[in-house]
């Protein structure tokens, strides 16, 4: 059964093309390529994806202006219809400002960008997006944001771990995160954000295959395998 | 209309901008700033029409983040 799936591209995505490819590779079908200013997303969607990158430019707040896109409401309708939905980096700015996920991401608290491999612990390894895991492994999966230092007050983080919605923590420092989250999941479960990049770690060229976990996850969950 | 919308950072929320900023101020010789928080202008020229609403459904929607960000609206005299 192919896994029917969608890249979302904004005006300064750069890692589009990164998160089709591994799409494609792990689950054997191209993903469908959707542009900012469309306002329909493909019938039948499996799995949606908001990319890494600058969108517009970062101007305003990283994701801002992204996250009030046309294409967006239909991915915002289609997320609370139950399809599942990632956002890596940018993709994961957007997804808490439109409100999807809960939070925000400062600037790192070092003002410095962050690009390198980090550890990663998975904190809740029963997700739609993390099965292929184990609770508590880390993986090494590489980041680069200069805005990801997560924010959320302290009723929002009690609640978030209590939920077991952080999936994801460093398990080094990397940019000052509350309580070191680097991905949250929404109430329901089918909307993931995280500030590390699994679409750059699924090829043993890429120096490790750490990131493959989260698509063989979904792609299991969805489709069966 | 012209108006000014100023957006802040929430007290409580790090601002390592601001930081930045205050460790500079104190390298250039300024003694006596005890903090600074780095913030947002926007100037909007608008409608006379505008109603107060609409403003404030501005800075809800898009102007701030009301996760971390305050806002201030001020009506400036042309």
């Amino acid at each position: 059964m192919a896994f029917n799936s969608a890249v979302i591209t904004f005006p300064g995505s750069n890692c589009d093309r990164d998160m089709a490819v591994a799409l494609e590779k792990v689950s054997g079908t191209a993903p469908h390529r959707v542009w900012h200013g469309d306002s329909e997303l493909p019938d039948g969607l499996d799995f949606i994806a908001v990319p890494g990158g600058f969108s517009y430019g970062d101007y305003l707040r990283c994701g801002a202006i992204a996250s009030r896109s046309p294409i967006m409401q239909a991915v915002i309708a289609a997320a609370e219809k139950g399809v599942p939905v990632l956002g890596v980096c940018n993709g994961f700015q957007v997804l808490t400002e439109n409100g999807l996920l809960p939070g925000a991401l400062l600037r790192n608290a070092g003002l410095n960008f962050v690009c390198r491999e980090v550890g990663l612990e998975v904190a809740n390894a029963q997700s739609l997006f993390t099965s292929a895991y184990e609770a508590g492994q880390v993986i090494r999966v590489p980041v680069a944001h200069h805005d990801g230092n997560y924010f959320a007050d302290e009723e929002t983080l009690n609640r978030l771990e209590g939920e077991g919605r952080v999936a994801f923590r460093y398990a080094e420092e990397v940019n000052g995160s509350a309580r070191s989250i680097a991905g949250v999941l929404n109430d329901a479960g089918n909307v993931l954000g995280m500030m590390p990049h699994p679409e750059r770690a699924i090829e043993t060229t890429h120096g490790g295959t750490d990131g493959r976990g989260l698509f063989e996850s979904a792609i299991r969950g969805l489709v069966g395998a | 209309m012209k108006v000014r919308v100023h957006v802040s950072l929430k007290p409580g929320v790090l601002d390592p901008q601001g930081r930045a900023i205050h460790h500079s101020l104190e390298g250039l010789g300024f003694s006596g700033v005890n903090d600074v928080r780095a913030g947002r202008l926007f100037e909007l020229d608008v409608a006379e029409t505008t109603t107060d609403e609409a403003l404030d459904d501005m800075c809800r929607k898009l102007l701030a983040n009301m996760v971390i960000e305050n806002y201030r609206i001020e009506k400036v005299a042309a």
